[in-house]
């Protein structure tokens, strides 16, 4: 390897991107946006429900349920129904993604029985909603019934109960607020630097075939070796500026707590930034045509970082084949190491299952990218 | 005017046929796509590792484990004899959750106070760890319930235990609670968003980068015919792309489709001309297939992530929610699970079909505009 020649590559390359300023913004600009717009975006903290109420009886009894209902913060009454026909239609146009329907024999059966039943009513399509709103709707009904129980038993002068209730004590480590962006931003993190770095690199070679100076390339007497060094040292100082904007929006605008070591940080998002541009290198010198190159780049990183990288849908509950898929989406490693390093302030050693994976992965793709340019024109 | 968009029609499916790789590159990655993340698509929550100390020893301790041994939401990894053992669990992954029942426990139970279960979570996941402890009140609030009834008799003139309203849920269009019936219809969305958008916005500077543009300029062929012929053919493409993958839904994993074609026909129509307007709007803006593709991921990235497909819009703040005003995936998401599940018609979705249309007019509109300009 000539550094000479070496230099002179990456100085062409660097001069080529300098002087296309638009893509040198949007290379900068975009990780910004797209941590603003994603930073606040992804947030699956569902307050305040909207909640019809169906009250059938209209009694003080009804009214007193309907009230702890209304005074909850996880529930806002968006509309109170008359007839059953506006309850389909409510919900139908999205106006309440739950109703609470309570009887006309409601306060009867409290009285005579000390039960009674009320029904809640969902729309189910959109399932985490559901099961988040279902145990609101829970805990509301229980707050209620402590109620009813001490009433029912004054009423009939007997002891509420002579058994204990299991009280439950929860402590949350880690994320202690249960906040869902302190989970997620580090994961958009993750897939930001792994699309710009994609989109990065993934053009560079076949932008030489469609352009013609693929010949002049070739004619020269750099080395494979050299074109792949020389064309990723400029994009690699990009990636770098990129992944210190996110992590640094991540901790001081959007308030992640960080608990590990910076170094830990610096070590592990290099190597995923070799992994990210060499992966886009590697699409560009494969495919000669840009439109190719591009869709395949947009394949292989969009959906599956988003998806497959553990970023918002765990992959632990995945089926095993998609288990075993997600070890080739190599942001899932970037994922892991970041969270457990903001969250836990794990360090290295208590990293190294993730970091094994990246790695290999480093070094599989450095030594198939080294390899993959030929200086042959067919 | 039809003789010219004819030929223009012409060129570009020939463009397309002679391009051996591009009916690959089209289908098959869609279905494989759909396919997986069929599958990775889930909040459910299965399976739990859990580790378990008991201090207590005790009947009503064994008894409350086997609660939580019974159900296949968690999966019992850990009986740990000590506290820094179960600390050590969620320290190293081993364990999500983390109970804890002190001695006591039953002593606590028998005498009518209330005993105290300690849960620890790791909260990295706050969704999964939100929906476990769910599960674990419900298991709690049971055993509770049990443990009271059997205590229960008249004669002891206490309170009968399950004094109080019982909630009947109800949850409509998804009985089942199955969330692959929420996200594959969002599935099916994305993936023709991207793939529309990509195409288009490469299609025209592609045309300018290789030098056709100009070739194409000198014809006599006007601004408005060009686009339509850029356009239709991904049209076309775009509406097999989704009758595919709606086949292969509704086949594969057996979601309903109770509404009517129709609907779904006129609201993916609707769709797709927002989505060819973006790419267009996209494709007026860049000079190089590089600028056409960083902007693709620019835009279609936060359009995805902002659509409701995973992420409820309600929970966005105000300024967001604003924005995703312009994101026809938005629309397109309330349309598809509406046909798909709800079984709604015209009358409840027309504003958001309304809305697409909206938005495809005006991206239409300036996007012909602009390569009008950028002709002259």
């Amino acid at each position: 390897m000539n550094v000479r020649r070496l230099f002179a590559l990456a100085f062409k390359e660097t001069l080529q991107v300098w002087r296309d300023p638009r893509s040198l913004a949007i290379a900068l600009l975009m990780p910004l946006m797209q941590m603003a717009l994603l930073g606040y975006g992804v947030s699956l903290d569902i307050k305040h429900v909207p909640l019809c109420i169906y009250d059938q009886e209209n009694s003080q009894e009804s009214h007193a349920v309907v009230e702890h209902f209304v005074s909850s913060s996880w529930f806002s009454i968006s509309r109170t129904l008359d007839r059953q026909a506006d309850l389909r239609n409510a919900i139908d146009r999205g106006e309440c993604s739950a109703a609470i329907v309570i009887p006309v024999d409601f306060s009867r059966a409290l009285a005579t029985t000390g039960t009674a039943s009320i029904q809640a009513i969902f729309d189910a399509t959109d399932v985490n909603t559901t099961n988040i709103a279902l145990g609101y709707a829970q805990g509301t009904i229980a707050q209620a019934n402590a109620q009813i129980a001490a009433q029912w038993a004054a009423a009939h002068g007997v002891r509420p109960s002579l058994v204990g209730r299991v009280d439950l004590e929860p402590s949350t480590w880690f994320n202690e607020t249960l906040d869902s962006r302190n989970f997620i931003i580090p994961g958009v993190v993750a897939v930001i630097l792994a699309l710009v770095g994609a989109q990065l690199t993934s053009l560079t070679i076949s932008r030489e075939w469609e352009r013609g100076t693929m010949e002049q390339l070739i004619s020269t007497p750099v080395t494979a070796l050299e074109v792949m060094l020389g064309k990723l040292i400029p994009y690699f100082v990009i990636g770098l500026v990129d992944a210190g904007f996110c992590l640094a929006g991540a901790v001081f605008w959007f308030g992640v707590p960080f608990r590990g070591n910076v170094g830990t940080l610096f070590v592990t998002t290099v190597l995923f930034l070799i992994v990210v541009l060499g992966i886009g290198y590697l699409i560009s010198v494969r495919i000669r045509s840009q439109l190719g190159a591009s869709q395949i780049a947009l394949l292989v990183t969009l959906l599956p970082t988003t998806l497959l990288s553990g970023y918002t849908f765990p992959i632990d509950q995945m089926p095993a084949p998609i288990r075993a898929l997600s070890l080739v989406v190599y942001p899932r490693y970037y994922v892991t190491i970041l969270r457990a390093i903001f969250l836990k302030g794990s360090s290295l050693a208590d990293l190294w299952t993730p970091l094994l994976g990246l790695t290999a992965y480093a070094l599989i793709i450095i030594w198939l990218a080294a390899r993959a340019f030929r200086k042959r024109l067919d | 005017m039809f003789e010219r968009l004819y030929v223009m029609l012409m060129k570009e499916f020939l463009e397309l046929k002679r391009d051996r790789w591009a009916m690959f590159r089209l289908i098959v990655p869609l279905v494989i796509q759909m396919l997986v993340f069929g599958y990775a698509a889930t909040f459910t929550v299965h399976h739990v590792p859990t580790a378990i100390l008991d201090l207590d020893q005790s009947q009503a301790s064994r008894s409350l484990i086997s609660h939580f041994v019974a159900t296949s939401r968690f999966d019992i990894v850990d009986v740990a004899k000590t506290q820094s053992a179960i600390t050590n669990d969620i320290d190293q992954d081993r364990a999500v959750i983390a109970i804890v029942i002190h001695a006591g426990f039953s002593r606590d139970m028998e005498n009518g106070r209330s005993a105290p279960l300690q849960v620890i979570v790791d909260g990295t996941n706050s969704n999964t760890a939100l929906i476990a402890l769910g599960y674990i009140s419900q298991i709690a609030a049971q055993f509770s319930l049990e443990q009271s009834s059997r205590a229960f008799s008249p004669r002891v003139g206490s309170a009968p235990p399950e004094i109080g309203i019982s909630l009947q849920t109800r949850p409509w269009f998804n009985e089942g609670l199955n969330d692959r019936w929420f996200f594959i219809p969002g599935v099916i969305g994305t993936l023709t968003l991207m793939q529309v958008v990509s195409l288009t916005a490469f299609a025209i500077v592609r045309e300018r980068e290789v030098g056709t543009l100009e070739q194409i300029m000198v014809s006599p062929i006007r601004p408005i015919e060009f686009i339509l012929g850029k356009t239709v053919p991904f049209f076309l493409i775009g509406l097999g792309d989704i009758a595919v993958v709606t086949i292969f839904g509704m086949l594969w994993f057996r979601i309903p489709f109770v509404g009517s074609p129709w609907v779904m026909l006129l609201g993916a129509s609707l769709f797709l001309l927002a989505a060819l307007g973006m790419g267009l709007l996209l494709s007026t803006f860049s000079r190089t297939q590089q600028q056409a593709f960083a902007l693709n991921f620019f835009f279609v990235n936060p359009f995805f992530i902002l659509s409701g497909f995973a992420f409820p819009i309600a929970a966005m703040p105000r300024l967001l929610q604003w924005f995703t005003v312009i994101n026809p995936l938005r629309y397109f998401l309330v349309v598809i699970r509406a046909v798909f599940l709800k079984g709604v018609g015209l009358a409840v979705l027309w504003p958001d079909l309304a809305a697409m249309a909206l938005l495809a007019l005006v991206m239409l509109t300036i996007s012909v505009l602009r390569f009008r300009k950028s002709l002259d």
